[in-house]
């Protein structure tokens, strides 16, 4: 009886670790060891690293060229700059959006938060595809956003909305703007409104108790919500290839070329590996000074 | 009236159609330690939130200080608000969070050091300047937001239910803590309180409030002693409320009941009921012999004993009535016999019972 409590609760307990090895893992390490191949024609596009010749001799093919060459060429750094920026100013806007939502959301009654929370999800009841498509109909030349300018008088020709780097931005925010919510009304919502009246009491204006109280207390809340959005969208490469045009190339969809345009998989695998460095070396950077600064100050 | 210290005039606030606050004046001594008692949804806690400038009146004024302050937002009113849960700062330490409001009202540093460590020292909370909130006991945090608010120097301090959170051992010890810091410093309080036990010992004068209106107003003796009605006779402390008949003879008015109250009346009053606290009523063992003044007295059967220490509660029933004696148990042990079911004669002074 004990020992089967004990097997439960060892599956219950390593079930996610399982997972995350199975599909995290061993994923990343198959990446980065076809990012340290050299490449070649045929299936897979690419040479094993550890080759038995005819004669019997080991032959190791490992090759940092795909580094070396995606660092000398401009072009990956610029896509992988375009894609920080789209990320940055999207969770931004995601951010100034999301929190006044959040905020309303989080205070308003019981009941009605309930449904206002149901609302935010539905989306993701449609196909991410598809809400994305939506948005090319809406925006396109003859679309309904054109049209009702030109009725209204603004405009007499129909403007050129979509495929730019502006289109994306809206996709993207439009996309990601729950994942910012969420986070955020969870800190919220847990908020003592008395905290207010509480600054209000000693003496603090609405503006101040606002940066003084409230901000200072959703901080994790602001931070998770960011880390949601901005860390996908890094990698985005759906919302670029339909909405966006030629002005501005991605990361994501550079990615997406080199395995499935080019078929160079070392270089793809390469591209993919740097691209997690930059981000997650950051990242852990700024958990660690961050829970720091948490254990000092709160 | 104007010229007390806090007036408050004719004021009414709803809620959606429920009438919250029902034309409610009010007037507060300066330095006085004045409780608002009621149940819960009396109005207090609304009362208190509109002087605390949190909500508007629909109606009617409030004076502090002889100047209006009804139209006032709640940062530039010189008064504070102690609240039940608090409400410390999480993200601010034990410091941080009394000098908060000196920060708010851009003192000079030096003076927020000074005044800040000198309320810290009040207080007795030196030592915890730099823990978290979370880190430091119930206790300590009720004087950290009393700290918070007397480090502003208000000419009015609000409390909201402000020993509620406490244990009651420390409870009793804080109330006294309380009365002696309003006494030092001065300072207006004003307590809101459902526990009448509470409001009884802290205040120099009370307030009783059911739904939006106040019913009485006066020292805790008064409101005990001698109570506006019926509810207010029951809601402090215990009451025996008994039913008289008013009956005439010659030139006299009496006014007796089956219990055998029997007062003379001098004027015409139209009182139907009487009030008996159950400490002014002395029971004795029955004995046989012993005859029993008809005036003001009768004979019961003890149908509950309560045996709490100090004094003793014995639920005595009479004919048609059902009352409370408490007596005290100040070595007079001969009480201490009675039994359940013991026939015994109870009697009280004609001074004992209070028309309502």
């Amino acid at each position: 009886m004990l020992s089967k409590l004990k097997n439960y609760k060892f599956w219950f307990v390593f079930t996610p670790y399982f997972w995350l090895v199975a599909f995290f893992f061993i994923p990343l390490a198959i990446i980065l060891k076809i990012s340290f191949s050299v490449s070649e024609w045929g299936m897979p596009p690419y040479k094993d690293i550890l080759e038995i010749n005819n004669s019997g001799d080991f032959i190791l093919n490992i090759t940092s060229g795909n580094y070396a060459f995606i660092f000398s060429d401009f072009f990956y750094l610029k896509s992988y700059l375009n894609s920080l920026s789209l990320a940055f100013t999207s969770t931004l806007i995601c951010l100034i959006i999301g929190y006044p939502i959040a905020f309303y959301v989080a205070k308003s009654k019981p009941k009605i938060r309930n449904l206002l929370l149901i609302l935010l999800i539905i989306p993701f009841w449609t196909s991410f595809l598809l809400r994305v498509y939506a948005w090319k109909v809406l925006l396109q030349g003859n679309g309904i956003l054109n049209l009702m300018l030109i009725k209204l008088g603004f405009i007499s020709e129909p403007l050129s909305l979509l495929y730019n780097h502006y289109a994306v931005i809206l996709g993207v925010v439009y996309t990601y703007l729950p994942f910012m919510i969420l986070p955020l009304y969870g800190y919220l919502v847990k908020f003592d409104l008395r905290l207010i009246d509480a600054a209000n009491d000693l003496g603090s204006r609405k503006i101040n108790t606002f940066f003084k109280v409230i901000l200072p207390l959703s901080l994790p809340g602001i931070i998770a919500g960011c880390m949601l959005v901005f860390i996908p969208v890094v990698g985005e490469f759906v919302i670029p290839e339909l909405l966006g045009g030629s002005d501005k190339l991605y990361f994501g969809k550079i990615i997406w070329d080199e395995f499935f345009v080019n078929r160079d998989w070392p270089v793809a695998s390469a591209l993919a590996m740097s691209g997690i460095l930059f981000l997650i070396v950051p990242i852990v950077i700024f958990q660690m000074s961050y829970s720091k600064y948490n254990f000092k100050n709160e | 009236m104007k010229d007390s210290f806090l007036y408050i005039e004719n004021v009414s606030k709803s809620f959606d159609d429920v009438k919250a606050l029902d034309n409610v004046s009010l007037a507060i001594n300066k330095s006085e330690l004045f409780s608002l008692l009621g149940s819960s949804g009396c109005g207090k806690s609304t009362l208190l939130r509109i002087i605390a400038g949190f909500e508007k009146p629909d109606s009617g004024k409030i004076f502090l200080d002889g100047e209006d302050i009804t139209d006032l937002p709640a940062y530039k009113r010189p008064l504070n608000i102690m609240f039940q849960s608090y409400a410390l700062f999480p993200h601010l330490n034990v410091s941080n969070n009394i000098a908060f409001g000196l920060k708010e009202d851009r003192l000079d540093k030096k003076e927020i050091e000074n005044r800040t460590s000198e309320i810290i020292n009040l207080l007795e909370l030196k030592g915890l300047e730099k823990r978290k909130i979370d880190e430091i006991s119930g206790g300590q945090q009720q004087r950290v937001a009393l700290a918070r608010c007397l480090v502003k120097k208000p000419k009015l301090l609000l409390l909201d239910e402000p020993l509620a959170a406490l244990d009651k051992k420390l409870r009793i010890q804080t109330q006294f803590e309380l009365v002696n810091l309003q006494y030092k410093l001065g300072i207006t309080f004003i307590i809101v309180t459902h526990d009448q036990e509470e409001a009884m010992s802290l205040s120099d004068r009370m307030a009783i409030m059911q739904e939006g209106s106040i019913l009485q107003i006066g020292n805790p003796v008064e409101v005990y002693e001698k109570p506006n009605n019926e509810y207010i006779a029951k809601f402090i402390g215990t009451a025996n409320i008994i039913n008289i008949q008013k009956h005439q003879t010659k030139n006299n008015f009496f006014l007796s009941s089956e219990l055998g109250i029997e007062i003379e009346s001098s004027e015409n009053k139209l009182s139907s009921k009487c009030l008996i606290r159950p400490e002014k009523i002395n029971i004795t063992k029955s004995t046989m012999d012993k005859k029993i003044n008809q005036e003001n007295s009768c004979k019961g059967i003890v149908k509950e004993v309560a045996y709490l220490g100090s004094y003793t509660k014995y639920l005595i029933q009479s004919k048609s009535y059902q009352f409370y004696v408490f007596q005290t148990n100040n070595f007079i042990s001969e009480n201490l016999n009675i039994k359940w079911d013991d026939v015994v004669d109870c009697s009280w002074n004609k001074e004992a019972i209070f028309l309502l």
